[in-house]
């Protein structure tokens, strides 16, 4: 009987998440369409997104693209199928490795900082203090950076496509002795372009879930210091394994 | 002839705000047990109550912050218990507020937080905004040099300073203060006593505060409220405060410990 009654209450509890999630995402949603918009306030979060990620995402993509080349060298000298590294590379960096690197990578900068920033706010009344200043805080604080999550993903991960493969270039070129000329043929080749919209749509996806689990979370953290930390916590955990489950079923929708 | 000064003695009778029955209970710890009050226009009213009453809860309340469980609020006949979004934020543009903790939004200059109602609700230009601002900020005793300054390089009664500014910089026709002397020091705080009599009396502003203290209660208050266990025991013009014939308000107003109001402690 206990059993049972732990297993309803979870499920009652899930359930509730759920719609309250559902319920934030819908509001935000409604608000990004109506004025007024805070193009400051936009601007201000693409530049703390997108460019101030641009070191970590990219130092991330030079490696991933360099470890590629390595690691698919030795494994495919072993039957002669060195020319297919280019190919190799550039497929799993545009399709997969970018996107999802740069979003696990970003999930942990910017997830985190949207939760502490947020649950700051909440816990000091200053949320409170916007509704009493005709200003709603859907537009003003979550608005902005679900936008700024959305269209600068996909930059970040434009530029990290490019680093990545950069990356295993330079170790075909200088380290396993490729011609460039043709790496750089090779790569090109068999390139798609939908491969790399593919990859890019999953980058928009995947900021704006960061966006999302960092301003959900932090905007309803209760209770002080602990409870901005288990917000930030669960920021960044939820939005890591929601960009995982979604990398699988976007995956599944384009390559099917 | 009789309709239009009727429809008009009738509008002006309708108190600014309107509590009826206001519950609010936090799990089973009921903190609100049916509040009723009347505000008059251009009237200020001071609650006073122990530490942890529901003041402040009180307060949110009657912003919306938080929802009560039961009863009505009306802010000019309108009832805003249940309203949303956009009636929401029309309501709320009537209002200034003083929060307990200042609640200062640490990633604005101190300028910006005092001129943020001019600048988002009512669309008054940057160079204006600030102007504006800065001469608030001179009303509650800070230089122009504080402007630039981040919140978190204030003081705890600058900071509170600050919070007033923000709340009065637009002339809210409501203002409440939640404990605006809290923190201050007594000359400080009898300014502040005078600026807050200056917004009632001079702008017509409706006021509502919390205080604990009796100074500025007896200062800036038309009607006093004393707010316990839940409900508002006793409700009076200011003048007859001290023969109220009330043993809590005796109690509260002469701070002894001995009397009607038990406070939960044990010896260690
Ligand atoms: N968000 C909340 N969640 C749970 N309980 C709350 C919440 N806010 C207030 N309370 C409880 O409601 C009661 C009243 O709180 P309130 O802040 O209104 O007190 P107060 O009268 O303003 O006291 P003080 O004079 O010390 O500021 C307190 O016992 C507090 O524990
Ligand atoms: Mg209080």
């Amino acid at each position: 009987m206990n059993f049972l009654s732990a297993i309803g209450r979870a499920t009652l509890t899930f359930l509730e998440a759920t719609g309250r999630l559902a319920l934030f995402t819908l509001t935000a949603l409604a608000h990004c369409l109506r004025p007024p918009f805070y193009f400051r306030h936009i601007g201000r979060q693409m530049v703390e997104i997108g460019y101030y990620s641009l070191p970590v995402v990219g130092l991330t993509a030079v490696f991933t693209g360099m470890v590629l080349a390595l690691q698919s060298y030795s494994g495919f000298s072993r039957f002669s199928a060195e020319s297919a590294i280019a190919t190799v590379v550039v497929l799993s960096i545009t399709r997969e490795l970018g996107p999802v690197l740069a979003g696990l990578m970003v999930a942990g900068r910017i997830g985190a900082a949207m939760a502490a920033e947020l649950g700051t706010m909440r816990v000091t009344e200053q949320v409170d203090a916007l509704t009493t200043l005709s200003t709603n805080p859907y537009k003003y604080l979550v608005v902005p950076r679900l936008i700024a999550g959305t269209t600068m993903l996909p930059i970040l991960v434009m530029v990290a496509d490019i680093i990545g493969v950069f990356g295993g270039y330079l170790v075909a070129v200088y380290r396993l002795g490729f011609n460039a000329s043709s790496y750089i043929n090779n790569t090109w080749q068999y390139l798609e372009f939908m491969d790399v919209v593919s990859g890019l749509v999953k980058a928009a996806a995947f900021g704006f879930v960061i966006s999302l689990m960092g301003c959900y979370h932090g905007y309803n953290s209760r209770g002080g210091a602990q409870g901005v930390g288990a917000a930030t916590t669960n920021a960044v955990v939820s939005a890591s394994i929601l960009i995982l489950v979604m990398n699988y079923l976007l995956t599944g929708i384009f390559f099917s | 002839m009789t309709m239009a000064p009727l429809e008009l003695t009738q509008d002006m009778d309708v108190p600014k705000i309107s509590l009826k029955g206001v519950k609010k209970a936090f799990g089973p710890k009921v903190v609100l047990d049916g509040v009723d009050l009347d505000i008059q226009r251009g009237e200020s009213v001071v609650i006073i109550g122990g530490s942890g009453t529901g003041k402040s809860v009180l307060l949110k309340s009657i912003l919306g912050i938080l929802q009560p469980d039961a009863g009505s609020i009306r802010i000019d006949g309108e009832d805003t218990t249940h309203i949303t979004g956009r009636d929401r934020e029309r309501a709320m543009a009537k209002f200034g507020m003083l929060f307990q903790g200042a609640a200062l939004f640490d990633s604005l200059p101190v300028w910006e937080n005092v001129a943020f109602g001019l600048m988002q609700g009512q669309r008054v230009g940057r160079k204006e905004a600030r102007e504006r601002a800065v001469a608030t900020l001179g009303a509650v005793g800070l230089g122009p040099d504080v402007a630039n300054l981040s919140p978190s390089e204030l003081s705890g009664g600058m900071q509170k300073r600050v919070g007033l500014a923000r709340a009065i910089c637009t002339n809210p026709e409501i203002i409440f203060f939640d404990e605006p002397t809290t923190g201050l020091d007594p000359i400080m705080a009898d300014v502040i006593n005078d600026l807050i009599v200056k917004c009632v009396k001079d702008l017509g502003a409706t006021a509502l505060s919390i205080t604990h203290d009796m100074a500025s209660a007896r200062k800036i208050a038309d009607r006093i409220a004393m707010l316990y266990k839940g409900k508002l025991i006793w409700v009076g013009p200011v003048s007859e405060i001290d023969n109220s014939g009330n043993a809590y308000v005796d109690q509260f107003i002469h701070g002894r410990a001995e009397g009607p109001i038990q406070m939960q402690i044990r010896a260690f």
